[in-house]
């Protein structure tokens, strides 16, 4: 049982689900997949007023193309992302990652916006959405606004998103060469590090790169200086390990719990991102 | 705060009851319907011993709300046997000695069971990594993999 009493209500839509939010005063709070929001009530962490369920709302989850780029829906469960035949032929790295995300039980109910939204330090998909330099798209009572997913995790759950607004979802363009490699917790399965690494190769060679790291420090956040020793760089492994060497040193706050020390996971920060940026390659 | 009106399915039956906000599933089915199969382990996600077939999808009953239930259909562990004819995987749990304390056994079997209704040629290292959200403190697991291996062999032989 939940201690603090609430009400629960279900969004019909979107617009819907910002009326009722908003109806709220900043008390209320969006329901979606529950698997972060329901074990923080159970501890009087979070104590909304309201809960508004938006699970159920028709068309804030599916994955579909549109103008060259992939949307994925907020309400999307990390199931159907890991299942998604489109996403595995376009953009392989997002439906790998969703499958390492907790266990089956977990993927059925969890979603994409609800991961991003709640930001844990360790959750995975924050980590594949800045590699990918996805857009998050929000609407609130004043209507529409993207945010780059990079400048929307700013530091320990937090993320530039207002109380009255709902992620729709996000949009990417799709890049096969993106990979994800992840040191999972063996009891939750969130991840102790994670790097998700993303390539633009021409004739074998490293245009650009985006390499960003979860798990390790306050937020998902890019690893400049490995981005920078892969570009113009042949994408073998050479390269790899040269740029894999120096990732982590430029990483501030570095967690520290009962799962790694601050040694072992800027370790093992190094270890996964030559993992992902191998898998990255290999596509 | 005022109590929802539910209308569910629960193992085939139509399920009427009134939930507070605030209560789980689990709590609910526990609680107020009898239904004490589904065990309370961790009641935060990590253990399984609360799953539940929700909407064809194995979830934990412990991290979801009642109300969410409105409209849904559930299976639970007390749904898995047919009559007094227990399920082969209820039988191959018994006969592979794949329980101890027996918490989590409830669990499992539901686990089990949503995925060999989906997939009931899964291979070993299928049911492992199903079965990764399901935690037993006393078995080592190997009992219950064998028994879930057994289980599958035994439906392919007979379809139900
Ligand atoms: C045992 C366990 C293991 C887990 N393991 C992992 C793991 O390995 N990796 C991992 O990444 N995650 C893991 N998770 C977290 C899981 O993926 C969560 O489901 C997810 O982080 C939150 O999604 P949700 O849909 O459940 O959100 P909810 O719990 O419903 O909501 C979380 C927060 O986001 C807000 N919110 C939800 N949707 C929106 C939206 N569209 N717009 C704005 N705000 C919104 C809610 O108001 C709430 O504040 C685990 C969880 C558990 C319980
Ligand atoms: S009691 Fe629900 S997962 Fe442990
Ligand atoms: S038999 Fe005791 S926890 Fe599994």
């Amino acid at each position: 049982m939940i201690p603090v009493e609430f009400d629960y209500e279900r969004a019909e839509s979107l617009d819907d689900a910002i009326a009722r939010l908003a109806a709220t005063g900043g008390e209320g709070k969006l329901l979606a997949g529950g698997h972060s929001l329901v074990p923080l009530m159970k501890l009087r962490l979070s104590e909304p007023s309201s809960l508004i369920d938006i699970s159920r709302i028709a068309g804030l989850s599916g994955i579909r193309e549109k103008d060259g780029k992939v949307e994925i829906g907020a309400t999307t469960t990390h199931h159907e992302v890991q299942q998604s035949e489109l996403l595995r032929r376009l953009c392989p790295v997002v439906p790998e990652a969703a499958g390492e995300i907790g266990d089956p039980q977990i993927r059925h109910k969890g979603t994409l916006g609800g991961s991003l939204a709640h930001a844990d330090p360790s959750a995975d998909m924050p980590a594949v959405v800045v590699a990918l330099g996805a857009e998050v798209h929000i609407k609130g009572p004043g209507g529409w606004r993207a945010v780059a997913a990079e400048d929307f995790f700013q530091d320990l759950f937090t993320v530039d998103l207002g109380p009255d607004e709902i992620i729709a979802g996000v949009q990417f363009r799709p890049l096969r060469s993106a990979g994800y490699a992840k040191l999972h917790q063996r009891a939750s399965h969130y991840a102790i590090v994670g790097v998700a690494a993303a390539l633009d190769v021409e004739g074998g060679v490293v245009r650009s790169a985006r390499v960003a790291v979860t798990g390790a420090s306050t937020h998902a956040q890019r690893l400049p200086n490995v981005e920078e020793l892969l570009a113009g760089r042949p994408a073998n492994a050479e390269s790899i390990a040269a740029a894999a060497a120096v990732a982590g040193d430029t990483l501030e706050d570095v967690n520290v719990d009962l799962h790694a020390s601050e040694e072992y996971r800027r370790a093992m920060v190094k270890v996964f991102t030559r993992r992902a940026l191998e898998r990255a390659a290999a596509r | 705060m005022s109590k929802k009106h539910i209308t569910t399915r629960i193992n085939g039956e139509d399920v009427e009851f009134l939930a507070e906000p605030g209560a789980s599933l689990l709590a609910a089915l526990r609680d107020e319907l009898g239904l004490t199969g589904s065990k309370e382990g961790c009641n935060n996600g990590n253990c399984g011993a609360c799953n539940v077939v929700f909407d064809g999808a194995l979830v934990n009953a412990c991290c979801v709300l009642a109300v969410e239930a409105n409209g849904v259909e559930i299976t639970t562990i007390e749904g898995v046997a047919n009559g007094e004819e227990l399920h082969p995987l209820q039988t191959s749990f018994l006969e592979n000695a794949a329980l101890q304390c027996g918490i989590c056994t409830p669990g499992f079997i539901v686990a089990a069971k949503a995925l060999l209704d989906k997939e009931p040629d899964a291979d070993e290292a299928r049911i492992r990594h199903w079965l990764a959200g399901n935690l037993c403190r006393c078995t080592g697991y190997d009992k219950i993999v064998r028994a879930v291996l057994d289980a599958a062999a035994d439906m392919r032989r007979t379809p139900a």
